[in-house]
Formats: C-alpha cells, sequence, structure tokens
C-alpha cells in the first residue's frame, strides 16, 4: 500500500522534473537568440526541411478531406433541403477546427517525428558532445533553428491545408454534385468572419506548431543514447504531440467561443 | 544535400503559397472586405425596437444589397435605438421619404434593414435621416399576443384587468403600423 503510493509519488516527481526539463529547453531556445547572420540559413533549411518537405502530404490530405467533408454534408443537408449551406459547412468546420488539427496531426507524426530522431541520433552518436568540444553550443546550432523551422512552418502549412480543403469541397460541391457555384461562395462569405474564424484558426495553429515541434525537440535532446531510446522517443513525440493538440484545441476553443 | 540557394527559392516559394492561400481564404471565403472599403454614406434611423439587427448587418433595397449597418447606439434621452447605415456611393438617387423597416431573412433567418423608396424629389445625403422607420417584428411577442388573445376573449378578472389592457393597445398600434407599411 504505501509502496503503491511511494511510486505514485516518484512517478509525479518524474513527470514534474520532465516538465522542467522541457520549460528551461524552450527557455534557453527563445533567450539565447541565434546569431542573425549564421543563424538565418539554418532557420531556412529547417523550414524547408519541415515545411517544404511536409507540403505535399498536407495538401493532399486537405484535398481529401474537404471533399470528404463536402460529400458528408450534401448527403446529411440534401435532407432537410439546405443543400446550399454547403459552403458554410466546410468553410467553417475547416478553418475553425479540421485546418489546425488535421494540419498539427500531421505535421507531428511528418516533421516531428524526424526531428526527434534526428536530435536523437546526434546524441547517440555524440555528435552533440563533440560540438560543445569544439565550442559550438548545440542549442543554437542544432535546437534553436530546428524549433524556429517548425514554429514558422506550422501556420503556413495549416494556411495552405484550408484553402486546397475549400476547394476540394468546391469541387465536389459544385462540379460534381452540381450545386450552384455563386450560392456556394456567397454564403460562404455571409457566414465566415475572418477574424472570428480565419485568425482564431491561424492562432490555433501558431499554438499547435510551437506544442509539438517543443515536445519533439525535447523527446530528442533527452532520448536514451541508444536504439531503443531513440525508437521510444519517438513513439512518445508523435503521442504526445497528438494528445496535447486535442487537448490543447478543447481549452482554445472554450476560451475563443466563451470569450475569455 | 541542395544548395542554400536551392532550399532558399523552395522556402520562398513555400511562404507565397502560404501567403497566397491566406489571401484566398480572407477575401474568397470569409469575403474580408474592410481593407478596401468601397465609398459609401452614412444614413441614420431611429427604431423602437431592432430585435436581432447586429453590426454588419445587410441593408437591402427591393431585395438588392445596398449597403450595411455600421453602428447601434441607444438615444439616451428617447430610449430608441440609433441605427446608422452605410449605403453604396452607387445608390445616391434614393428619395429622401423613404421608410426602412427591420425585417426577417426566412423564418428564423438574420435580421435585415430594408428601404421602401417613396416619391420625393430630393434624395437621401451622408448624414440624413430616414423620418419613417418600423420595428422589427418579433415571433415570440406576436405568439405572446396571439396566445393571450386566443386564452382569454371573454375572461375579465380583475388581475389580469390592468394588465391586459397595454397588449392589445400594442396589438392594434402594430396592426396600424403593419397597415401603414404596406
Amino acid at each position: 500500500m504505501i509502496s503503491d503510493i511511494a511510486v505514485l509519488g516518484r512517478w509525479g516527481i518524474e513527470t514534474l522534473r520532465e516538465l522542467g526539463k522541457a520549460g528551461l529547453l524552450l527557455l534557453r531556445v527563445i533567450f539565447r537568440l541565434p546569431d542573425l547572420r549564421k543563424g538565418f540559413p539554418l532557420v531556412l533549411q529547417q523550414i524547408y526541411a519541415e515545411g517544404v518537405l511536409s507540403l505535399l502530404i498536407i495538401v493532399v490530405s486537405g484535398l481529401f478531406i474537404g471533399m470528404v467533408v463536402a460529400l458528408q454534408g450534401y448527403h446529411t443537408l440534401v435532407k432537410f433541403g439546405a443543400a446550399q449551406q454547403l459552403g458554410p459547412l466546410v468553410a467553417l468546420s475547416v478553418t475553425r477546427e479540421l485546418g489546425p488539427v488535421v494540419t498539427a496531426l500531421l505535421f507531428a507524426g511528418r516533421a516531428g517525428s524526424a526531428v526527434t530522431a534526428e536530435i536523437g541520433l546526434m546524441k547517440a552518436t555524440d555528435q552533440l558532445s563533440s560540438m560543445e568540444m569544439m565550442a559550438v553550443d548545440p542549442i543554437r546550432r542544432v535546437i534553436s533553428p530546428r524549433l524556429w523551422g517548425g514554429f514558422i512552418s506550422m501556420p503556413l502549412l495549416a494556411m495552405v491545408f484550408n484553402a486546397v480543403a475549400i476547394y476540394g469541397a468546391y469541387l465536389v460541391g459544385v462540379k460534381w454534385l452540381g450545386l450552384d457555384a455563386g450560392a456556394f461562395w456567397s454564403n460562404m462569405q455571409s457566414s465566415v468572419d475572418f477574424h472570428l474564424d480565419v485568425v482564431n484558426g491561424l492562432i490555433k495553429s501558431l499554438v499547435f506548431g510551437l506544442v509539438v515541434i517543443w515536445i519533439s525537440v525535447f523527446q530528442g535532446y533527452y532520448a536514451a543514447p541508444t536504439s531503443a531510446g531513440i525508437a521510444g522517443a519517438t513513439t512518445r513525440t508523435v503521442v504526445y504531440s497528438s494528445l496535447a493538440v486535442l487537448g490543447l484545441d478543447f481549452v482554445l476553443t472554450a476560451m475563443m467561443i466563451g470569450g475569455w | 544535400m541542395l544548395s542554400q540557394r536551392t532550399i532558399e527559392s523552395f522556402v520562398g516559394l513555400f511562404l507565397l503559397a502560404a501567403i497566397i492561400a491566406l489571401l484566398v481564404l480572407a477575401f474568397k471565403v470569409s469575403g474580408l472586405t474592410s481593407f478596401f472599403k468601397p465609398e459609401s454614406y452614412a444614413v441614420v434611423a431611429n427604431f423602437d425596437d431592432i430585435g436581432q439587427l447586429k453590426v454588419r448587418s445587410p441593408v437591402k433595397m427591393g431585395g438588392v444589397l445596398i449597403g450595411e449597418v455600421s453602428s447601434i447606439v441607444l438615444d439616451p434621452t428617447t430610449f430608441k435605438a440609433v441605427v446608422k447605415m452605410n449605403i453604396n456611393d452607387k445608390f445616391n438617387d434614393i428619395p429622401d421619404d423613404s421608410s426602412a423597416s427591420i425585417l426577417t431573412a426566412g423564418l428564423l433567418g438574420d435580421n435585415y434593414v430594408a428601404l421602401t423608396p417613396m416619391y420625393s424629389q430630393t434624395f437621401l445625403k451622408n448624414g440624413s435621416e430616414i423620418q419613417e422607420a418600423h420595428s422589427a417584428m418579433i415571433l415570440e411577442k406576436l405568439i405572446g399576443q396571439l396566445i393571450y388573445k386566443v386564452g382569454n376573449p371573454g375572461k375579465s378578472s380583475d388581475s389580469n384587468a390592468t394588465s391586459a389592457t397595454p397588449p392589445t393597445g400594442n396589438i392594434n398600434k402594430e396592426k396600424t403600423e403593419n397597415g401603414a407599411s404596406k
């Protein structure tokens, strides 16, 4: 009985320590700003690796998600004779929820896991320690560009996802199911508000981007320097990121709708 | 490993794609037009009751969109709602004795302001006030009055007698108002 409680306590202390380490890492990255001349090319390389290379999966899944939402929505709306409202249905669900959330989940799987594995392997093969030996700060050289790259890429990817998904819905709704194009766009424009829907979605994607890339970098930097350790760290990145994104999504939505 | 220049161009293209996507979302999807406001002039109307009218609600004439509501404030002395509307400069020949009424789009739709033109030869201009303003028809009120009328046509209890007079008076007033607007 007592030992069970002790296990719980040890687990609590461990979790707290992990959180503290993650927070310190984030603080170090944010306050030890990379030298603009040397750091900027590194950040660009990371935007390429995390953003540009994720573009294909984002565009394809955005297209299909938009098409599926349009198809499902049409078959429900047509029962109430409200098929004209397909545009608002798709645009609101994509800009408010699906865009930021699905992009963040895909980003965690595509870019976050790669970052964790890369940093973890650098650590396992002592590349990080060698950098320190050469008086190169690994935080500034390796961690910081990856974090900033992911933070910048994620909202851009979410915007691309939103636009592509809405055009996917347009393809299905207007080109295939034969809705009127004018009604599709004008109903959408009259019910989507730029600040309430598009900008709030953008804010969500910024928060998700920071959380996902922070978890990825942390898991990589503190991975056990073995092959099993890297495998576990990569898995944890995807699991924790997904859970954090979905949980934060609820909190952010409650804040945005409740108007805290 | 790609050269830094190639990476930079790809990142540039990526940024461009994202900016285009944001512009599409802003203008095509959310119909954001406040960056390029069309030239418009402001007109004021005082309503007794605006119902669910909101800022940015449409202003229509003959069903055609001609402007939007820009502000709604309560007049502190008359307790009427002062509704300010921006009307597109294209429609600068609206007679100044036109009437404004708040209608509902469909049974459960949003409220909008409908202008009905009259025959005056002088036109509405910036800052002018619409004299004739009809309040919103509030569905709950109408239903309440209907139920009240159906519920006690012959009943005359003393407790209800005092409260019975104002609603019937309202019904008559609304009827005459409706008659006037038709």
